[in-house]
């Protein structure tokens, strides 16, 4: 019997050892595992790579992660927003370490991990300072650069409803990163707003397939 | 001079973008150009993190958390808008599939070089977002931005001092001063706005524009 569900967020993430990578799902304040990331930072675990699109704001998400100085480096796309006080003190104090990846070459990295691709020829950051130090290639009269797969250790989503074959559906923009993450580490735990019984999702409307997912979640309301 | 208020560059810009078209908007001063495209063209917005079809800001106590745009505040879908994850709405933007990207930026070169996500002040994070993708996927982009710095520094030049976000990819320039076209000859001012004169312009310019036809 396949029973992918966890009776509560910290016992999903008793197993994330100092140094971990860790994927967290979400873009902004929209489709974050807001409850899971909580989780992570009393689970204490630190030298943390956190690798997701921002880096959050306030004291809230990866923002408390950061201020709690579990995270050695973050990997995104988009660090500074309205408000990410964290990451800007840390950051000026030289406390850590950013990769900055262009956002779609930073999902599409994730995605040719999860998909078992060794890598891709993009334009994206052709000719930029992006490019420097990795291999170009024209194609068919265009630039190219070469980008790696990105995978981790962890993955942390959240969606709106999930069963317990790890099977997910999303709320409208909340989608985002989520597949990309799933697909792409080694370990992918979920937060879902609601836990439903097999059959309940529409097939049509799963965006994840359980097969992605290794253990899932429901809310407990502790945000 | 004259100068322009950044609802006006946005108004100017938006008679620019035929019925039918896909456009991304970037953050800041480009998404504002969606309050102003004239009543009766079919327009679809694309937002990076997976929406086409973004409406406008929802009333009060209607919010749906999860459906922000680019810059993180609360919009609405309009009929026949979808939803999709950012691997896919990346597909979009970087296989050429919309017709015009509105971005903000630091600096244009007069070869179309757009520079607009990191500055040399190395204190002050970087942040790149979908500007890169964009700036080689979209099949026109549009940079809207003021023609001089805070302290009166052109932002249009030779070359960007700053990184590049993209080699020749910019089309048009919409600042407050004026229109301004990438082409092969160079930049060619296209309008003038209202009191500006070509000299005042090109004074602003920290590179040779080519003046308006007669």
């Amino acid at each position: 019997m396949i029973d992918k569900r966890i009776a509560s967020m910290r016992e999903a993430l008793t197993d994330v050892a100092p140094g971990s990578a860790v994927m967290i799902g979400g873009f902004g304040s929209s489709g974050i595992p807001f409850e899971l990331i909580e989780a992570l930072r009393q689970h204490g675990a630190g030298d943390l790579t956190i690798i997701s699109n921002n880096a959050g704001v306030a004291e809230e998400g990866i923002a408390a992660l950061l201020r709690d100085r579990l995270v050695r480096k973050v990997v995104c796309s988009y660090p500074r927003s309205q408000g990410s006080i964290w990451f800007e003190r840390l950051f000026e104090e030289g406390a850590i370490e950013l990769e900055l990846i262009p956002q779609g070459t930073f999902a599409e990295r994730m995605r040719a991990a999860g998909a078992g691709l060794g890598g891709f020829f993009t334009p994206t950051g052709y000719g930029t300072k992006m490019a420097e130090g990795k291999e170009t290639r024209e194609i068919d009269g265009r630039g190219y650069v070469l980008e790696h797969p990105l995978s981790a250790d962890f993955a942390l989503v959240r969606a709106h409803k999930g069963d317990r074959w790890g099977n997910l559906a999303y709320n409208t923009a909340g989608r985002n990163f989520n597949p990309v993450m799933a697909m792409a580490a080694e370990v992918t735990v979920a937060e879902v707003e609601h836990l439903v019984e097999l059959g309940d999702l529409n097939p049509e409307s799963v965006a994840t397939p359980g097969v992605f997912v290794n253990r899932v979640v429901a809310q407990e309301g502790m945000n | 001079m004259q100068r322009l208020t950044p609802e006006q560059m946005a108004e100017r810009l938006a008679q620019d973008i035929p019925d039918g078209s896909y456009v991304n908007l970037g953050i800041g001063m480009p998404v504002m150009v969606a309050n102003f495209v004239p009543e009766g063209r079919d327009v679809i917005y694309h937002s990076e993190n997976g929406i086409l079809g973004v409406g406008p800001t929802p009333a009060p106590g209607t919010e749906d958390p999860d459906l922000i745009n680019a810059a993180k505040q609360y919009v609405t879908l309009i009929k026949g808008g979808c939803f999709f994850d950012t691997a896919e709405s990346f597909a979009m933007m970087r296989g050429g599939h919309l017709d015009i990207a509105v971005l903000g930026g630091f600096q244009v070169s007069a070869a179309g070089d757009l520079a607009n996500w990191a500055t040399d002040n190395e204190k002050y994070p970087p942040a790149v977002g979908g500007a890169m993708d964009l700036s080689v996927g979209a099949k026109a982009v549009y940079v809207l931005m003021r023609h001089t710095t805070k302290d009166g520094q052109p932002k249009i030049l030779d070359e960007c001092s700053y990184p590049l976000t993209g080699t020749g990819v910019v089309r048009r320039i919409y600042t407050d001063l004026a229109v301004i076209e990438v082409t092969d000859a160079g930049l060619q001012v296209v309008e003038l706005h209202d009191g500006n004169s070509f000299e005042d312009v090109q004074a602003a310019t920290g590179t040779r524009l080519l003046p308006p036809a007669a």
